[in-house]
């Protein structure tokens, strides 16, 4: 066994590579070899760090310094500074806004307020070794599944946690579970859905991409529960490098005998397969997601009958969202009680929530559940850059509803944000501030439901454009007063007829932003005016400025 | 037929469901719809089928239910004991204005100049639930309207995504030619890369005619020549009638479905100027003298089998494209039709001494894919184009229509003659299982040489998809076979492929319940008319003095002084024809 | 013998003829697995380019399903393409993350740059530009992708400097 009296960690997350992570590493790998430190210092590339903002990020163990933006450049001085001379590199460590210069993880107020449970190996192991994975705690959970717990057993544990679905709809996870293995047949189902497509949402490409064997040993432990030797894993297109480690852990899990026939001995066996979305944000409702996999195009079913009975080929199915089967392993291992600790009564556990928009720490995080809207934004998110006015955050991606300052103090859960006409949802988090137009801001919102609807039925198919219309109308001065009370009558049509969340969900974030910035859509409508001088026409030229003139 | 069955009814335990504040007991897992019609209470509908399997697309039919969150599709959602429902709701009814209301905005506005008009169910819907004014912008679909073939028009404008030919044109039919495409509000039923359906696999059979609630599929209306043809006093117009008109053209006026007509639709044809009103069912008879002699040539002589008939031009159309390899088991008879229109340019013309240039055949059927197959390149053994012009039962309706005749005040005529007389045999050539115990009728005597006493076949008749019999002709066993509707077919076809059993013999409708069902025919044709139509059929069997095809004198005189004998030198000449192999794709 | 296509996109002028054998192979390997349609869409698409008329009608005869089905399965999804593309496919996010991070003015520098719209290719068949949906690099917005790399902190300038990696 090979001891390093050191490790460079480098962020191989999509985000970090984007600005050129790959180039620092092998930068590294060469000077240390060029110093003849290889055989001393190891290089790791890990998954998602969170820090999306100040990438490329590497860490240095074991004192857990974080360097930040690094170019291949700084690569010389941080090896002759920080490895061969042990002293810090001051120019490259990571700053709060407070101009404290913070040195290692552990300190970090980043870090501080965070509960990594899913994220704990994401930014820690190499995402493509098996054997980190185990070193890590991996592959414990379902060991102790399989040879210590009965199927029964097991489906008790996740219903005691009181787990709830983390892809957005935040139904119990293990009531799911009790569902499908009381449902009649042999062959049944578990798929796991990384079909992420809510914009603002990156977590589950993450997840993947940093600890792709959470994900196996959640599903098979998914799978000894309910009685299914199958799962599929439905995967963007998008996301090459997810798709990429997922395959890779598959081949890994399988030749150690940890994915197959005859799991540790125990009789049961499961296998996963990957398969491949084709660009479709629909595809991310569990049943269209079944249409799509099955060949079809990716159309939502009729609800009842529900997946646990008539799923994946017509079997009972279990579909779980990535976080939530990243969940599992933990609680297994530790038990309900220790993930109760985390998190609120009814929300019990940790979310990861992914931060965009005008925040300074753009990036992911892992919190307890029932941490509010404030602290988010402006404890571990850092504010609002530049020091401007927030103006609103909208919660659960582009389905989701819009928060004034007003609503700040919400915790963050499933049922406390649906009391206030919001959602968690998947954990996206979008802020923005009063620089922005709030109809201009709807305009993109529509516009992504009309290109996303998949067309099956009549009110979403003809709602989500006609909102769009409108919206657009109101963007560029034309809208009537009429327009409005379409959009009301649309919006109270969509939420309770369409046949899918997507459908019902669409005409949300438009009308939370009505709801509570009326008077910019009236500044539109009435006075053909818009206050942040953001709108123009369709021909581009500013027609609406601030001060209401214009072509 | 091809829906899927759900256990009995009777089999369920009763449940307790309160449809506007009325008590209803129903078995569980009824839907709401079932419920609310056992209560008394009109849902509107559209993408609802009774003949299909549900969809839950629309959303016209939405409900509110106690405790559910949302509407749900009364079509679909099945009902608890102890549910409560109400579909009349402010809610609801807004919901169902917006719906439609939104529908009617991407439609083309003209109504009147439709086929459709008044037989409409998006129109009806919009009457029904009091709609004045559209509240968005209209914004049409810009689709050209798609005329490649001599049998339907496409009019992708008018579709409303309902999804209801999807069903039928690959469950029922097997066919495939439509599926929904793109997404969103681009969605929309069309043939692959909006290809005109000349060029592609479509039967022409005209069941998405039926399933169609708009006019975005109908018949190529082909009236204006007719009508013209009708004025010109050096024309000599003669009309055609295919057996299955007498039993449902009552419909398009007014009329019960199952209510035969058949003395008033040759008065309704007289009136409205035809020269001569002839009968298809004469060469209905023709088409058992010549195939039953073929069967029994190839059986005694090993040709190929099983002999598949050949009256059915979306059939025929399927079977090129489909299984071409299977094109010689095919009859070489041509359908009646055909047969009549050859022979009403020379026969005819040449016994009553008409110029054959001067005469125009029009024929009047239950069917779509006729008016292609009249127009088939190889239809002109008789030097002329052999049929000239074919109607719909619904083009005549609106003729008679158009004309004024009060249909149900018309005495009952006869047809001409000789081109008019015809058996129960020919009669039923309407219905499924007809052609097959019309050619058993026949083909019994010919073979054992003795009368036939119990001349109902009823093995073969009936709305089952695939029926078999094995018949006995006096120690002769003959493996038969009888299909309806093309997915049927291709089963039964597969069945062939793989050699299960020995057929010998086998009848091929396109349409489900035979011609009766046929794309031609009144809307709507629904299994349940469909049924109403058969039984009409062979009451007009059952009603004729003379029920076997080789014992009408018409057929025998025509053999004896101008054909010959069946199969002979003239019958191959004018009375058959061969296929083409299409694309599979 | 049929000259394969191989990987790279091409553009209406060079319409080469397709490897039918190639397509059956691909046919043959995913046949029997259920679903196996988008499997066999994406690898006959990787291999040609993109889906002509000619692979979806082989696809439709090997996996016996009817052409307007495969028609109506590849139309659905934005990955898919029945037309032919440029050299380059670049995809804007243009969903609410990037576009409070100024994907506008990303997405006008870009259509100045091309002078194309959405949907369009340019005249010298390199590239076609497309709108998408959020692509999940939310962390590095405005992003886009080219074929199957990702961009992300894009500026009006910095997008522009990306195309030139591809001239």
């Amino acid at each position: 066994m090979h001891f390093y009296r050191a490790h460079v960690l480098v962020c191989a997350g999509t985000n970090c590579s984007l600005r050129g992570s790959r180039a620092v590493r092998e930068r590294l790998a060469g000077e240390l070899a060029r110093r003849g430190l290889d055989g001393e210092i190891k290089v790791v590339e890990t998954g998602c760090f969170g820090l999306c903002e100040q990438g490329p990020t590497v860490v240095v163990y074991p004192e857990g310094v974080l360097y930040c933006r690094v170019t291949p450049d700084d690569v010389p001085e941080l090896v002759e500074e920080h490895l061969l001379k042990g002293r810090r590199l001051e120019r490259l460590l990571y700053r709060e806004t407070a101009a404290k210069a913070v040195q290692t993880v552990p300190q970090m107020d980043f870090f501080q307020g965070q509960v990594r449970v899913v994220l704990r190996r994401c930014g820690v192991i190499d995402p493509d070794s098996v054997e980190e994975y185990i070193a890590h705690g991996g592959y414990q959970a379902l060991g102790k599944a399989l040879t210590q717990m009965k199927p029964a057993e097991v489906v008790e544990e996740i219903k005691a946690s009181g787990l709830r679905g983390r892809g957005g709809a935040g139904f119990p996870t293990g009531l799911k579970w009790e569902f499908a293995s009381k449902a009649k047949g042999d062959v049944k189902y578990i798929v796991c859905n990384a079909d992420e497509g809510e914009p603002g949402t990156f977590k589950d490409r993450l997840i993947l991409e940093g600890d792709p064997h959470a994900i196996l040993e959640g599903m098979a432990i998914a799978g000894y529960a309910v009685g299914a030797r199958k799962g599929y894993v439905y995967i963007r297109g998008e996301y090459g490098l997810s798709i990429q480690r997922l395959e890779r852990a598959i081949l890994q899990a399988r030749e150690l005998g940890l994915l197959g026939e005859d799991i540790f001995g125990s009789g049961f066996g499961f296998d996963v397969e990957v398969r491949v979305g084709a660009g479709a944000y629909v595809c991310g409702e569990e049943t269209a997601l079944f249409e799509s996999l099955e060949g079809g195009r990716g159309e939502p079913r009729l609800k009842p009958p529900y997946p646990t009975e008539v799923g994946l080929f017509g079997k009972p199915t279990v579909i779980n969202n990535v976080e939530t089967l990243a969940n599992v392993p933990p609680i297994i291992q530790n038990g309900p009680k220790w993930f109760r600790q985390f998190g609120t009564e009814r929300c019990p556990g940790t979310k990861v929530f992914t931060l965009t928009g005008d925040i300074v720490n753009e990036g992911l995080i892992e919190v307890p559940m029932g941490i509010t809207l404030r602290e988010v934004i402006f404890g571990i998110g850092g504010g609002i850059p530049g020091g401007r006015g927030f103006k609103m955050a909208q919660t659960g991606g582009t389905s989701g509803g819009c928060l004034p300052v007003q609503l700040l103090d919400v915790p963050m859960d499933y049922d406390e944000l649906a009391k206030v006409g919001a959602a968690l949802g998947s954990g996206a988090l979008l802020v923005m501030d009063d620089t922005h137009c709030i109809v201009d801001i709807a305009r993109v919102f529509a516009r992504f439901f009309e290109h996303e609807s998949c067309g099956k039925c009549v009110p979403c198919r003809e709602g989500t454009m006609r909102i769009h219309e409108i919206v657009c109308r109101i963007a560029t001065g034309e809208a009537t007063p009429k327009d409005l009370d379409n959009l009301e009558a649309l919006a109270r049509t969509m939420a309770l007829a369409c046949l899918c969340p997507l459908g019902q969900a669409a005409p949300v974030p438009v009308m939370t932003t009505l709801k509570y910035f009326r008077d910019e859509y009236e500044a539109h409508i009435y006075e053909k005016r818009c206050p942040t001088g953001t709108c123009r026409t369709l021909a581009g030229r500013p027609a609406l400025t601030a001060a209401g003139k214009g072509v | 037929m091809a829906v899927a069955t759900e256990p009995k009814p009777e089999a369920r335990p009763l449940v307790k469901v309160t449809i506007n504040g009325t008590v209803v007991e129903v078995p569980a897992g009824s839907t709401i719809l079932e419920a609310a019609e056992k209560a008394g209470v009109r849902i509107p509908t559209l993408c609802h089928h009774p003949d299909q399997a549900v969809k839950g697309v629309c959303r016209v039919c939405v409900v509110e239910v106690e405790k559910s969150r949302t509407l749900q599709p009364a079509c679909a959602y099945p009902v608890s004991d102890g549910m409560v429902v109400g579909t009349n709701t402010p809610a609801v009814r807004e919901a169902r204005k917006v719906i439609v209301e939104l529908m009617l905005s991407r439609h083309p506005a003209d109504c009147l100049g439709c086929a459709r008009n008044k037989r409409c169910e998006l129109q009806s819907l919009a009457e029904e639930l009091g709609i004045r004014e559209v509240r968005f912008p209209r914004r049409e679909k810009e689709y050209p309207k798609d005329t490649s073939t001599p049998a339907l028009v496409r009019d992708p404008s008018k579709c409303v995504v309902c999804r209801r030919c999807v069903f039928t044109c690959n469950e029922v039919q097997g066919v495939g030619a439509l599926f929904p495409a793109y997404r969103g509000h681009k969605a929309l039923v069309v043939p692959a890369y909006d290809s005109p359906l000349a060029e592609i696999v479509c039967a022409l059979c005209g069941q998405c005619v039926h399933a169609c609630p708009t006019g975005a599929i109908t018949e190529r209306d082909d009236t204006d020549q007719v009508w013209a043809a009708l004025a010109d006093p050096s024309k000599h117009v003669v009309v055609q009638t295919a057996p299955a008109i007498r039993a449902t053209l009552g419909e398009e006026l007014g009329l019960e479905p199952g209510t035969l007509v058949t003395g008033k639709m040759v008065a309704a044809l007289r009136r409205l100027g035809f020269d001569r009103v002839f009968d298809t069912d004469f060469t209905a008879d023709l088409t058992i003298m010549e195939e039953g002699s073929e069967l029994i040539h190839r059986l005694t002589k090993g040709g190929t089998l099983p002999l598949l008939t050949s009256c059915s031009p979306g059939w025929i159309k399927f079977i090129e494209h489909f299984y071409p390899d299977l094109l010689p088991n095919v009859s070489t008879c041509k359908s009646p039709q055909q047969m009549f229109g050859a022979l009403a340019k020379t026969y005819y013309a040449q016994k009553f001494g008409l110029d054959p240039a001067s005469i125009l055949v029009v024929s009047i059927m239950p069917c779509t894919a006729k008016k292609f197959e009249a127009a088939r390149p190889e239809m002109n053994s008789s030097g002329y184009r052999d049929v000239d012009v074919v109607l719909t039962s619904r083009e005549l309706g609106r003729m008679i229509r158009e004309a004024g005749i009060d249909f149900e005040r018309l005495e009952e005529e006869p047809f001409d003659e000789p081109l008019g007389i015809s058996t129960g045999a020919a009669a039923i050539f309407g219905a499924t299982g007809g052609v097959m115990e019309a050619a058993l009728r026949t083909a019994y005597e010919l073979v054992t040489k003795k009368e036939l006493k119990d001349i109902d076949f009823t093995t073969v008749r009936g709305m089952a998809g695939i029926k078999e019999a094995t018949v006995d002709l006096d120690g002769t066993k003959l493996n038969v076979a009888v299909a309806h509707g093309l997915g049927n077919a291709r089963q039964l076809l597969e069945r062939v492929k793989r050699r299960e059993k020995d057929y010998h013999f086998i009848e091929i409708m396109a349409c489900p319940g035979g011609c009766i069902g046929g794309g031609g025919q009144p809307i709507k044709t629904t299994n349940t008319v469909r049924v109403r139509r058969i039984e009409a059929i062979y009451r007009e069997d059952a009603r004729m003095a003379i029920r076997k095809s080789h014992e009408n004198p018409a057929i025998i005189q025509l053999y004896k002084e101008f054909l010959g004998e069946p199969l002979g030198h003239k019958s191959h000449e004018l009375l058959h024809t061969h296929y083409t192999p299409r694309k599979r794709v | 013998m049929l000259i394969p296509m191989g990987g790279e996109r091409m553009t209406d002028k060079a319409k080469p003829v397709l490897d039918l054998g190639r397509i059956d192979e691909i046919v043959s390997r995913h046949k029997g697995r259920e679903g196996a349609l988008l499997p066999v869409l994406r690898e006959v698409q990787d291999f040609v380019g993109y889906l002509p008329r000619e692979a979806l009608e082989r696809v439709a005869l090997g996996l016996g399903l009817s052409l307007s089905k495969v028609y109506g399965v590849a139309t659905f999804y934005t990955l898919f393409y029945t037309e032919p593309k440029g050299r380059h496919v670049i995809r804007v996010c243009e969903s609410a993350p990037c576009h409070v991070q100024g994907a506008r003015e990303v997405v006008e520098a870009l259509q100045k740059e091309l002078g194309v719209s959405f949907g369009e290719t340019t005249p010298d068949g390199r590239f076609t530009l497309e709108l998408v949906s959020c692509l999940g690099v939310c962390g590095v917005a405005p992003a886009i992708m080219v074929d199957d790399r990702v961009y992300g902190n894009l500026t009006p300038e910095t997008v522009v400097a990306v195309l030139q990696e591809y001239r």
